[in-house]
């Protein structure tokens, strides 16, 4: 009975979330564009689908991603199975700490070969350089980037440095590449960051941070652990880029 | 675990249904309203429309909700802002809007872009140099947040409108090529977040 009600409280926050949309298609069809609405039935079931399906991902995102994110990070980051003592440790040592790096990266790589995005924008690629870029050694690249990301992550919560110095550096490396990238590739490369991280990669890389944060003796939830996936879009940008270079240079180096 | 169980069929099922749902119904009219302003050559409604389908479909983006009400909750553990359900709510809220705020104003930046030619690197290197600034400037405790807020927003519902968007402009003006014109609208809805959520720290933190 409670989580009926509980349901209905989201289905009602649902539709509004959705009203923006419907104005739009409202008032630019028939306002701004003078046309009657086309598939009008399709539409109206799509949509219904579209509020219904919405607030079943959220109700169930409570009850399994998260809790099933902060599991995993409290129990990688248990002082017992770390240090094989119950004693409470006061100052995280990072070397300890493997095998949540170890799982880090394998989230990132699992989630990012199956990501539907990711799949489309490989094509695209392979369309743009007409062949030089394979589709398979794309999406292996980018899951390595996000796997290498999310890991790297991780050992910035376990050792609490600043997420901007990170960053940072990153912005350089990407600024660099793009004076070298073959200039075609380089919008598809910048929008490849934002592909990668889906709808069910967030809410579980979020939890896995936040579990982390608040388990790792000396962390706080609230400075350290968003910041994941900021790592997981940066990444895909570094290591499009790179493909493209690495394929360029090898076709020059066949013509020769 | 039962519970853990009950949620993940939850997740699949309503991912199933959304997905179903926004293919028979919103993306053919998202692509077919875009390509319809791309070719009646009005600039205004041209940007108002690129402004209303970057914030309206950010809004409605599901794993912003989900992050938004989890760094609420998070803040109000922290102390940051008042713990009541109402306030928490309200910081929530504020966050998306303004995430969905900036992408309305990246993706018509990239409209823009695209119809004058714009060339990307420039436009994103300063875009990098402006949320270095920007985080010296922030309270420390929004940083983490605002640097994922550019990676969340752009997901399920906004990536294939703004796409279809971004290669039906490009296809429809002489001289620009979709394939290297036409991406880049997603690059610049992650980038503008950052910038914008920062701004919202600075004004709820003091």
């Amino acid at each position: 009975m409670e989580f009926i009600k509980e349901f209905s409280g989201i289905l009602l926050a649902t539709c509004r979330d959705v009203l923006p949309i419907v104005i739009l298609i409202v008032v630019f069809q028939l306002l701004v564009l003078r046309q009657k609405i086309p598939h009008l039935r399709r539409l109206v079931i799509g949509g219904i689908y579209v509020v219904i399906g919405l607030a079943l991902f959220l109700a169930g995102l409570e009850k399994a991603l998260f809790p099933l994110g902060k599991i995993m990070a409290t129990q990688l980051s248990d002082p017992e199975f770390l240090y094989g003592t119950t004693e409470i440790i006061s100052h995280a040592d990072w070397t300890a700490y493997g095998w949540v790096y170890l799982f880090a990266a394998m989230i990132g790589f699992a989630t990012t070969i199956a990501e539907p995005s990711l799949i489309a924008v490989a094509f695209k690629a392979n369309e743009v350089s007409a062949g030089t870029i394979s589709t398979w050694g794309l999406r292996i690249t980018v899951a390595i980037g996000v796997a290498f990301g999310i890991s790297l992550g991780t050992f910035r919560i376990v050792s609490g440095t600043p997420l901007y110095l990170y960053i940072l550096v990153g912005y350089v490396i990407v600024i660099i590449q793009t004076i070298f990238a073959p200039k075609s590739i380089v919008a598809l490369a910048y929008d490849s960051g934002g592909v990668t991280t889906s709808t069910v990669t967030v809410p579980l890389v979020a939890a896995l941070g936040l579990g982390l944060a608040s388990t790792v003796p000396g962390r706080n939830p609230a400075l350290d652990g968003f910041g994941l996936i900021a790592f997981a879009s940066l990444f895909p940008i570094i290591a499009v880029m790179g493909y493209a270079q690495l394929m360029d240079w090898k076709t020059k180096r066949g013509k020769k | 675990m039962g519970e853990v169980l009950f949620g993940s069929l939850l997740i699949v099922l309503g991912l199933t249904l959304f997905i179903q749902g926004l293919e028979m119904g919103l993306f053919p009219i998202g692509e077919a309203m875009a390509q319809a302003l791309a070719r009646k050559g009005s600039l205004f409604w041209l940007l108002a429309f690129a402004f209303a389908l970057g914030f309206s479909t950010t809004v409605a983006e599901p794993a912003l909700i989900a992050v938004a009400a989890k760094a609420a909750d998070i803040a109000g553990r922290g102390g940051l802002i008042d713990p009541g359900v109402e306030s928490l709510a309200q910081y929530a809220f504020g966050l998306r809007m303004s995430v969905a705020f900036s992408v309305g104003l990246a993706i018509l930046i990239g409209v823009m872009r695209i119809l004058r030619g714009w060339p990307i690197h420039y436009l994103i290197i300063g875009g990098y140099v402006l949320v270095m600034l920007m985080t010296i400037v922030a309270p420390k405790e929004i940083i983490g947040i605002a640097y994922d807020a550019g990676g969340v927003t752009t997901s399920t519902i906004t990536v294939p409108l703004v796409a279809a968007l971004g290669v039906g402009l490009a296809s429809t003006i002489r001289g620009r090529s979709p394939l290297t014109d036409g991406f880049g609208l997603i690059a610049f809805a992650s980038l503008l977040p950052m910038i914008f959520v920062m701004g919202y720290g600075l004004i709820v933190f003091r």
